[in-house]
């Protein structure tokens, strides 16, 4: 297998068989706070893949050329925290001054994704099993593609349940879980893929 | 002393992170395959949570008011790295089980959540009990969702196999869907105990985090920008008054002690925090 199945695989594995919120569990506040209405749904997919993609490509590059070269691998969690919230922040600002239009269409999100264990969860995951930047990266695209494409079915779903008449008791998010459960099970339809 | 024991029955009881805060939901989930992972995870919770708070507690005046939430990410970050590694080395199939929901620990919503709320603003050993309050509800709490999902997905509890369920169980329970029914259920539960307190006038504390729909409940977002998602927290079910306005002796004795050792930071921390989760546990907290 040459490295480039290898990323392709390492791609769709990502995004869909492991799927980061219906079998890993990871950015499950975003996946059930803002999936009430499709577009929302897609900005926030959108803020999710280009702060995942930076977030892992900046770890990554800070674990192999700083943290292991002197020995600090301990101090992984620390630092990917404080390196993903400053990065958040300094992701924030640069869009606000140079690029507007991007800023107005995902700016909201961009403040509740430092919160998100899935950019946490992506890095450590990157670092555990070894990826190279590369493949680090190509991970972290999958991944967030695969948030992506579970929050915008959930709202397209979340948007028809709207308008159908549900127990009092199951109103609200009981019935978002047992949905969010139907949809692993179909997910985990994928699992005999890679 | 009574201020301590209530600590521990509101962590337990009264605003059980699980149950009624319904916080954390990530580890609650993830882990729950077996009630030996629940209770594994909720212990090594319990440990980073009271050796945070004391910690956090302890440095309280001595953080500035603005980079708070920075320094509370970096004292529970050392220390999940610290049980991590404690882990590793005593309990490594454990450690192998919970796999990378440990270093997860460090963005759990419960920690944070103390942290900002409660911890920052009381002196050590109140900040102590709290934590093992907390810690202790939650681990309760995922210790019975692994309990319900191991007799389900694999008819045995606690890892002893109970023969009537030899050819009953469901194995689905075990994986991911079965993680998002069993606490779908678990809500709806809830639901239905919310309504009946109601009721009866004694409504519990609202669902904060994720669950109530809305991340900025969550400490870390607002915190750490600076911002908050107004049409978010406008979703949030409003504060009962009739709680508010009639606190327990026990609770008012709590509040001016609190009141009279550091209003100052009380206040600071209060004003500043535009979040509406921060209203309804400081309300009771203060």
């Amino acid at each position: 297998m040459s490295y480039v199945t290898g990323l392709i695989l390492l791609l769709v594995s990502s995004a869909i068989v492991n799927n980061v919120v219906l079998s890993q569990f990871l950015g499950l506040c975003p996946f059930l706070g803002v999936s009430k209405r499709v577009e929302t749904a897609a900005g926030m997919g959108g803020a999710v893949i280009f702060v995942i993609t930076i977030a892992s490509f900046v770890t990554s590059v800070i674990y192999k050329f700083i943290l292991a070269p002197t020995g600090f691998e301990y101090m992984q969690t620390i630092v990917f925290i404080l390196v993903i919230a400053a990065l958040v922040q300094f992701v924030e600002m640069f869009l606000k001054k140079s690029v507007k239009s991007l800023y107005e269409s995902l700016g909201v999100y961009l403040p509740l994704i430092t919160t998100n264990c899935a950019v946490l969860g992506t890095a450590i995951n990157n670092v555990t099993n070894n990826y190279d930047i590369l493949e680090s990266v190509i991970n972290g695209v999958g991944i967030a593609v695969g948030f992506t494409i579970a929050i915008v079915i959930m709202a397209g779903i979340r948007e028809k349940i709207e308008y159908n008449d549900i127990p009092e008791t199951f109103k609200g998010s009981a019935i978002v879980l047992l949905t969010a459960g139907l949809m692993a099970m179909a997910f985990l339809g994928f699992s005999g893929v890679i | 002393m009574n201020r301590n024991i209530e600590r521990l029955y509101n962590g337990l009881w009264k605003e059980n992170p699980t149950f009624v805060l319904m916080l954390g939901m990530c580890p609650t989930l993830a882990v729950t395959t077996s009630a030996i992972n629940g209770i594994g995870m909720g212990l090594s919770t319990t440990v980073v949570l009271v050796l945070s708070n004391m910690m956090i507690s302890a440095l309280r005046n001595l953080i500035p008011d603005r980079v708070r939430m920075p320094a509370f990410i970096v004292v529970v970050a050392s220390f999940v790295t610290m049980v991590q590694f404690l882990m590793q080395g005593f309990l490594p199939t454990l450690y192998e089980a919970l796999g990378i929901y440990i270093p997860l620990i460090v963005v759990n919503c419960i920690i944070l959540g103390r942290a900002e709320s409660y911890a920052s603003k009381n002196p050590v050993i109140p900040s102590m009990f709290d934590g093992i309050g907390m810690g202790l509800g939650f681990t309760v709490g995922l210790t019975f969702i692994g309990v319900v999902r191991e007799i389900l997905g694999a008819g045995s509890a606690f890892n002893v196999a109970i023969p009537a369920l030899d050819n009953y169980h469901i194995a689905l329970f075990g994986l991911a869907p079965g993680a998002f029914i069993v606490l779908g259920f678990l809500v709806a539960v809830m639901n239905v105990i919310r309504r009946k307190m109601e009721e009866k006038g004694k409504p519990l504390p609202a669902v904060q985090g994720c669950l109530a729909g809305d991340c900025a409940g969550c400490s870390l977002s607002t915190a750490c920008t600076g911002k908050s998602l107004t049409h978010h927290v406008d979703e949030l079910p409003p504060v009962n008054p009739a709680e508010v306005a009639k606190p327990t002796a026990n609770e008012m004795e709590v509040k001016q002690t609190a009141n009279a050792k550091n209003s100052e930071d009380v206040e600071k921390s209060g004003s500043d925090s535009s979040y509406a989760d921060d209203d309804i546990v400081g309300k009771e907290d203060k």
